[in-house]
């Protein structure tokens, strides 16, 4: 059976910057996968490109044994398989909590309004959120607006769920119910990707965090192992800073 | 009134400074004292100007041609029969216009390669219309084309008074579209792309409904503009309220109609333009939270980050 997702020698340039210089990584599925790392790493670059949200500028990604980098993909039906959570939330303003769970449902899967509706009230239930489907997004706590774009990515169904520093634009007091959220998915057995500043999380939750340097993957390894002995100076370097900073 | 002395020494709530807040109405001593000044103020000015005016030495000239009684009572009802038709224009051709300028801008906003054409129709459409003088417009469209006599193009008046409106204010509205849609954050659109919508979809949504919110002030401008313009299309031979008006100063050789059209649009405009501004005002003071949000957010954002 192939691998959830692999990536084979990614690179990703923004003009003469080379931000991802040749990413490999395979990913089973229900595995969670911490990506750690300082800010510029290439963390937020390498989910959008597997999202193709950026183009790429060589390498392969594969989604269950699909090439979904090849020419001539059907971009919007690999993004319906691969959910993605933004750091600053990007709820449709415009829109209820319930129609903004609702609308890809609608209008990308075809499904009747009555049919989103019952599926996505279920999904905010389980979630905390269920009161709140008639609220607007500026109505809500930051907190709450990402569970409820988590909720609109878990409205598709999709088979491996991105999370782009979720919790980074997050008052302290909320990242727990955010974080609460995540670990539930990781529990159901979601495959995901997890771009992450908050390290005691990444500990409990990952099966393997990869730690990001210069735009390649420089280590990577169970938690427990990576976090007690890291094997690379520029690691080391990295959690002892993060341990400076008090945050794991 | 409210005496210092009436708050409960208990609380040991400190009494509110009385502050001189100036003219505001319903507001004790100084508020009533500011609005009685305004008032005689306001009186004895107007007063002083209108003494002069009338008693200046051509007022009965000015009044007898601009400002007489009988011929007012006698045009008004015509010129506002005749006033229909702008507002039947009006109508008309702003639906097309919001229709059509909304389209312009949709084609001016698709990226990528493959819709440079449509792109480049509407940008050159758009620099046209914007640049030419409306009247050389109506003169040449309005008088030339039916003057052809051609079978299939019809000769109503009417019909090309909407199209040459249409035509021309499409262009500006197409602008205001697009600076809307331009003012949508492209996150949204990322936001919606990532959920598997399509980019005519990821349009229809989630970045035209936002930018028709924000663009309703400056719309409303354009249609102040559009409904004085009804007027224009008179050169085409249409008898609106100007043709009709010109038509009845003629006959009376008094410039009295002429004043009974211009309250009408006063009448009319004045409260589309104070709709407007108060639009404004509310979405710069919902801007204004909406800055502070993101502000909050981006120092969120730094204290997240290592």
């Amino acid at each position: 059976m192939p691998a959830a997702l692999s990536i084979r020698g990614l690179w990703k340039s923004f003009g003469h910057l080379d931000v991802l210089r040749g990413i490999d990584l395979e990913v089973a599925e229900h595995e969670v996968i911490a990506l750690i790392g300082a800010s510029g790493s290439g963390k937020s670059t390498l989910l959008r490109c597997i999202n193709l949200i950026e183009p790429i500028d060589a390498g392969q990604i594969l989604i269950e044994g699909e090439e979904i980098t090849a020419r001539g993909v059907d971009v919007d039906r690999i993004r319906r398989r691969v959910g993605i959570v933004f750091q600053a939330f990007n709820l449709f303003p415009h829109m209820s909590v319930l129609d903004n769970v609702t609308l890809a449902p609608r209008k990308v899967l075809r499904r009747s309004r009555a049919d989103a509706h019952a599926r996505a009230l279920t999904l905010l239930e389980r979630f905390g959120l269920a009161e709140k489907a008639r609220d607007y997004p500026d109505r809500l706590s930051g907190g709450q607006q990402q569970r409820v774009a988590i909720v609109r990515a878990l409205a598709m169904e999709p088979d491996l769920l991105l999370l782009d520093e979720v919790t980074s634009a997050l008052d302290p007091e909320l990242v727990a119910e955010v974080l609460h959220v995540i670990r539930e998915l990781a529990a159901g057995g979601m495959t995901m990707l997890i771009a992450t500043h908050e390290m005691g999380f990444a500990r409990d939750i990952a099966s393997r965090v990869c730690f990001l340097d210069q735009g390649t993957i420089l280590e990577q390894g169970p938690p427990a192992r990576l976090f007690s002995e890291p094997r690379e100076a520029r690691t080391r370097q990295f959690l002892n800073r993060i341990i400076e900073a008090g945050r794991l | 009134m409210e005496s210092d002395g009436a708050l409960p020494a208990s609380t040991g709530a400190v009494p509110p400074p009385r502050v001189n807040r100036g003219p505001r109405f319903g507001l004790g001593v100084e508020g009533a004292r500011s609005l009685g000044i305004a008032t005689v103020s306001t009186v004895v000015v107007f007063g002083v100007i209108a003494w002069v005016i009338v008693n200046s030495a051509g007022w009965p000239e000015v009044q007898r041609y601009f400002f007489d009684g009988a011929i007012f009572r006698e045009s008004l009802p015509k010129i506002l029969s005749k006033f229909l038709v702008n507002i039947q224009l009006f109508l008309v051709a702003e639906v097309l216009i919001l229709v059509f300028g909304l389209l312009l801008a949709v084609l001016r906003s698709l990226p990528g390669p493959v819709f440079f054409p449509l792109r480049l129709m509407a940008t050159v459409y758009v620099d046209v219309f914007r640049a030419l003088p409306g009247i050389l417009v109506i003169l040449m469209l309005g008088i030339g084309i039916p003057a052809l006599e051609i079978e299939a193009i019809p000769k109503d008046e009417f019909f090309w008074a909407v199209v040459v409106l249409t035509l021309l204010y499409s262009a500006y509205v197409s602008e205001v579209f697009r600076a809307g849609i331009e003012s949508v954050h492209p996150s949204q659109a990322a936001a919606a792309r990532s959920l598997g919508l399509s980019q005519v979809q990821t349009m229809r949504h989630v970045v035209v409904p936002q930018a028709i919110r924000r663009v309703v002030p400056p719309l409303l401008n354009d249609f102040i503009g559009l409904q004085k313009d009804t007027v224009l299309v008179s050169y085409i031979g249409l008898v609106e309220i100007f043709r009709q008006t010109q038509i009845l100063s003629a006959a009376k050789y008094n410039f009295t109609p002429y004043v009974a059209t211009a309250l009408v649009f006063l009448v009319v405009t004045i409260p589309l333009a104070r709709l407007t501004d108060w639009l404004i005002e509310r979405e710069r003071r919902k801007g204004q939270g909406g800055a502070k949000v993101a502000a909050a957010d981006s120092r969120r954002r730094s204290r997240g980050r290592i």
